[in-house]
């Protein structure tokens, strides 16, 4: 098979797999005919009803927005602290066992206090909220990635003479920005975990509120829209975020199949 | 050749010792030669036997335990500016997200320069290693000859006075290193450098030099010193047919195969030894 062909054959499966998917689920919620499964073409128009048009304003982009403050707070707190982090032994050995204990903490056991703390209904309790648990991955993508640059890199740097701030900005962040980025897509997936989690419990708006009252008032097919929603923000975040990575990373996927050679 | 205090480049009484105690490992015992001004000086030696060791410590990368680097008559302890390195794995020394300009350019960016200066320097450096056309590449998109090349225009446009190279040709094919070879040699002349090249081949290092120091086993101090008087310009074939070259070539060889030889034999005896306990 040629290039092309290939290609051509690779986005054809990715589109014929999910919509084969999509006419199972509604052949199925058809011939089920289960309250509990609302039939995939009900979901469907809920889901156009509420998200396309009047709820997207009220509900899709206070979610979007929080996942946005959020992911980036901890995209810039993540790298800000890594590096000097990576950097500095001593700084490994007073901080790393605080990091460790925070971030084996699941989110919902932080949520009453993060309510109580930060007020419950406010964007900022669910801003930091979503920050506090993507900063880790980052974090410690970000440690090691730093710890892990070759040191004929950093001997070379030190030949040179080049050093402080002009160092981490030249060799330091771009040798670890390949394993960041690995760090910020965990962060990002998680982002719209604790994003639903937090609407859930304490909010007048957003997707994850949306999921609380339509569950509480029984309300099936609203709920599976938003649940489809969810899946697609997530799907679309990730996709957004790849993009991102592979211009700013270009270099690192041509050195790779260069070494590879 | 005087070891007076004149020279641009005193290594004297260097010695350098990983490590404390019993686990302590002598790499460099005393090491003292001087480079003039101008000259190309090879170093070489049996396989570990500190050559590179020794490169950092006149580098100012690596502190001697014992001894000193004089540059100008003062004491090395950090990298000078005057000086810069060609290290041996150009692939891990040239930046992988910079193109072959933006390496070039690394080392001049917080030096005190305008920006066509920075610009010029950066142009004339790749110009001399024959690599103007691959500016916008990356290092990776280059063999390793190339890759080389451009480490050596890196340094060249740094401007250093004494240009330090570790073995930079031992993961080259060897047409290829010949050609590096005699690039080296032109570089020497158009940009006026001192060069201080350490490499475990010894042809090399006859062909490249006016002088060799040659290296004993490790822990190290120098064996002996030669002058090579072989004219210049040099040619990879003519150059390596005269009878001088291979006298030269011969009686280093010597001088290195007896420093491969006497620590294995001792270690034969050794073993001899306790084998004879044994019966």
């Amino acid at each position: 098979m040629n290039r092309r062909a290939y290609h051509s054959a690779a986005i054809a499966a990715e589109i014929a797999v999910p919509l084969g998917i999509l006419a199972l689920w509604q052949w199925w919620t058809v011939q089920a005919a289960d309250p509990k499964f609302p039939r995939l073409s009900t979901i469907l128009v809920q889901f156009r009803e509420l998200w396309l048009f009047s709820q997207f304003e009220l509900h899709v982009v206070p979610s979007l927005t929080r996942i946005a403050l959020g992911f980036g707070i901890a995209v810039v707190l993540g790298i800000v602290l890594g590096i000097p982090l990576g950097l500095s032994r001593w700084a490994r050995i007073v901080a790393m066992p605080h990091i460790e204990w925070w971030r084996a903490m699941p989110p919902p056991a932080l949520l009453p206090i993060s309510i109580v703390l930060l007020h419950s209904i406010g964007n900022r309790q669910k801003v930091s909220f979503i920050a506090f648990f993507c900063l880790f991955p980052i974090l410690l993508n970000t440690i090691d990635g730093v710890r892990g640059i070759d040191p004929a890199t950093i001997e070379t740097a030190r030949s040179y003479g080049i050093r402080g701030l002009e160092r981490i900005r030249r060799i330091v962040l771009p040798a670890a920005l390949p394993q960041i980025f690995a760090g910020m897509r965990t962060s990002l997936s998680l982002a719209v975990i604790v994003m639903v989690l937090t609407e859930y419990f304490s909010s007048t708006s957003g997707v994850g509120y949306v999921l609380l009252i339509s569950k509480n008032m029984f309300q099936l097919a609203p709920m599976w829209a938003a649940i489809v929603l969810i899946g697609l923000l997530g799907y679309l975040l990730n996709l957004l975020l790849v993009l991102v990575e592979r211009r700013v990373l270009a270099w690192h996927r041509g050195w790779r199949a260069a070494a590879a050679q | 050749m005087s070891m007076n205090a004149g020279r641009l480049l005193e290594i004297r009484n260097v010695g350098k010792t990983y490590g404390t105690g019993a686990k302590a490992t002598h790499a460099i015992a005393d090491v003292s030669f001087g480079v003039d001004d101008r000259e190309l000086v090879c170093v070489v030696g049996p396989s570990g036997c500190g050559k590179t060791t020794l490169l950092k410590c006149v580098g100012g990368l690596l502190r001697p335990t014992t001894g000193q680097v004089l540059l100008r008559g003062q004491p090395v302890t950090a990298p000078p500016e005057e000086m810069a390195l060609v290290f041996q794995e150009y692939g891990r020394s040239l930046m992988p997200w910079s193109s072959v300009r933006n390496n070039v350019l690394l080392p001049l960016r917080h030096k005190r320069l305008g920006r066509q200066e920075r610009k010029a320097l950066v142009e004339e450096a790749l110009d001399a290693v024959g690599l103007t056309r691959f500016i916008d590449h990356y290092p990776w998109q280059l063999s390793g000859g190339m890759q080389q090349r451009v480490a050596i225009a890196r340094a060249l446009a740094y401007q250093p006075s004494i240009l330090l190279m570790d073995e930079p040709f031992a993961s080259v094919d060897a047409q290829t290193r010949g050609d590096l070879e005699d690039l080296v040699l032109r570089v020497r002349e158009e940009f006026a450098v001192t060069i201080l090249f350490v490499t475990h081949d010894i042809d090399e290092s006859v062909y490249l030099s006016d002088r060799v120091v040659v290296l004993t086993h490790a822990p190290t101090d120098v064996k002996e010193m030669i002058d090579v008087e072989l004219p210049f310009p040099r040619d990879q074939i003519a150059t390596k047919e005269l009878p001088e070259f291979t006298h030269l070539r011969g009686h280093v060889y010597r001088l290195i195969r007896r420093e491969q030889v006497e620590p294995e034999e001792q270690l034969a005896t050794a073993t001899a030894a306790t084998k004879g306990d044994g019966e």
